[in-house]
């Protein structure tokens, strides 16, 4: 649905171009009464409930690709791609988790993406801070049926987001970007 | 109130996690989309981008060897042949404003903060849709405006020049600090 390069008007300043062009996606729009009973996002939302059973059989999956990537760094330390599939495999629960109804893991693989971002030396990272954030998931994903393991799993995540961070903040003391990214707010909003 | 004829349009996904492709085929297909490829990773996409020349790109940002960034980068290409104007979306687990920044100026149309939600996916397809930007060309920039509020008072170092723009008598901030504006 791409115009021709004929249908693009482009005015020349000083140091910029503006180019524009007819809306080419504007054919796809229809206007609809007020009151018109069909609702996407509603679908949406219903097709997306429809599939949810699948969800703890796919956060099993995430979680053992996290377990996975974990194990490869103790064993090889963290060469480059190594580090990349920790972070990518953390960075995907973070999105993926709360979706899937795990919110308490996403609150940790995101303490763990930290980590991985803004540690300035991951080898000199204490172990058992890496280590308690993946047993953690482990624990909170295979534990999810359990009721009364719903609090104990955002504690945990809070606690863990604490040490972590309190850890970043030190060992970035003398690295001020790092610091403003760390000591950011999240643009995503909190429960 | 207007609705999408989502039918209409041919969608790119691009996202190396299955899961989630498998959620973002399933909101759009739910939408009414009936065009929805896939790639994996963003060499993949930039293959499927000049195939299919999709309306609508949504990408996500961290996949290994070739980013949702680079996908970005490599579609606005002002001189390339294929279509260099197409929305992108970037869909990210990303949360940090410094990362809407870099998204924006590699040229991403809209950034969607995973979680995500039919809702949030909803509104940033229709804004892409029914609200496009016009493009900026600069030396270092092509892509949609980045700004999205006019302000022609702005004094800012990146201020465009050129046109009315170029001729607002605007005082410095250290003449407003001597004058104790």
């Amino acid at each position: 649905m791409a115009n021709s390069k004929s249908d693009i008007e482009v005015k020349k300043f000083a140091d910029h171009h503006v180019i524009t062009q007819p809306n080419p996606l504007r054919k796809v729009l229809r206007r609809v009464a007020d009151d018109d009973s069909d609702d996407p996002v509603a679908r949406a939302e219903k097709a997306l409930a429809d599939m949810s059973g699948d969800f703890k059989d796919w956060m099993v999956v995430e979680s053992t690709r996290l377990s996975a990537a974990h194990a490869a760094i103790l064993a090889h330390g963290f060469t480059d791609p190594a580090r990349g599939e920790l972070f990518r495999a953390a960075h995907d629960i973070k999105g993926d988790a709360v979706t899937f109804g795990f919110a308490p893991a996403g609150a940790v693989a995101e303490s763990l993406c930290r980590i991985i971002e803004h540690a300035p030396d991951l080898s000199r990272v204490p172990r058992e801070l890496i280590d308690h954030h993946v047993k953690a998931i482990e624990a909170i994903v295979c534990e999810r049926t359990k009721h009364d393991t719903i609090s104990v799993a955002s504690e945990l995540s809070r606690r863990l987001r604490g040490v972590a961070d309190e850890y970043l903040a030190r060992v970035n003391r003398d690295r001020p970007d790092h610091l403003e990214a760390i000591m950011a707010p999240s643009i995503v909003p909190a429960d | 109130m207007f609705r999408i004829d989502f039918n209409k349009l041919r969608f790119l996904v691009c996202d190396d996690n299955p899961h989630m492709r498998r959620i973002l085929r399933t909101l759009l297909h739910s939408f009414g989309a009936r065009e929805v490829y896939e790639a994996e990773d963003g060499a993949t996409a930039l293959e499927m981008y000049t195939h299919y020349v999709p309306d609508i790109v949504i990408t996500d940002w961290a996949m290994p060897i070739f980013d949702g960034l680079e996908l970005a980068q490599m579609i606005r290409q002002p001189e390339s042949k294929g279509n260099p104007y197409a929305p992108i979306i970037m869909l990210t687990g990303h949360s940090e404003k410094r990362r809407v920044t870099v998204a924006r100026d590699a040229g991403v149309t809209e950034f969607l903060a995973k979680p995500i939600s039919a809702k949030g996916l909803y509104q940033r397809i229709l804004n892409v849709v029914a609200n496009p930007r016009p493009f900026i060309k600069t030396k270092t920039y092509f892509g949609p405006d980045r700004r999205r509020n006019t302000n022609g008072a702005y004094i800012g170092p990146e201020r465009r020049v050129g046109g009315e723009m170029e001729i607002l008598q605007q005082p410095s901030l250290l003449d407003k600090a001597r004058s104790g504006v």
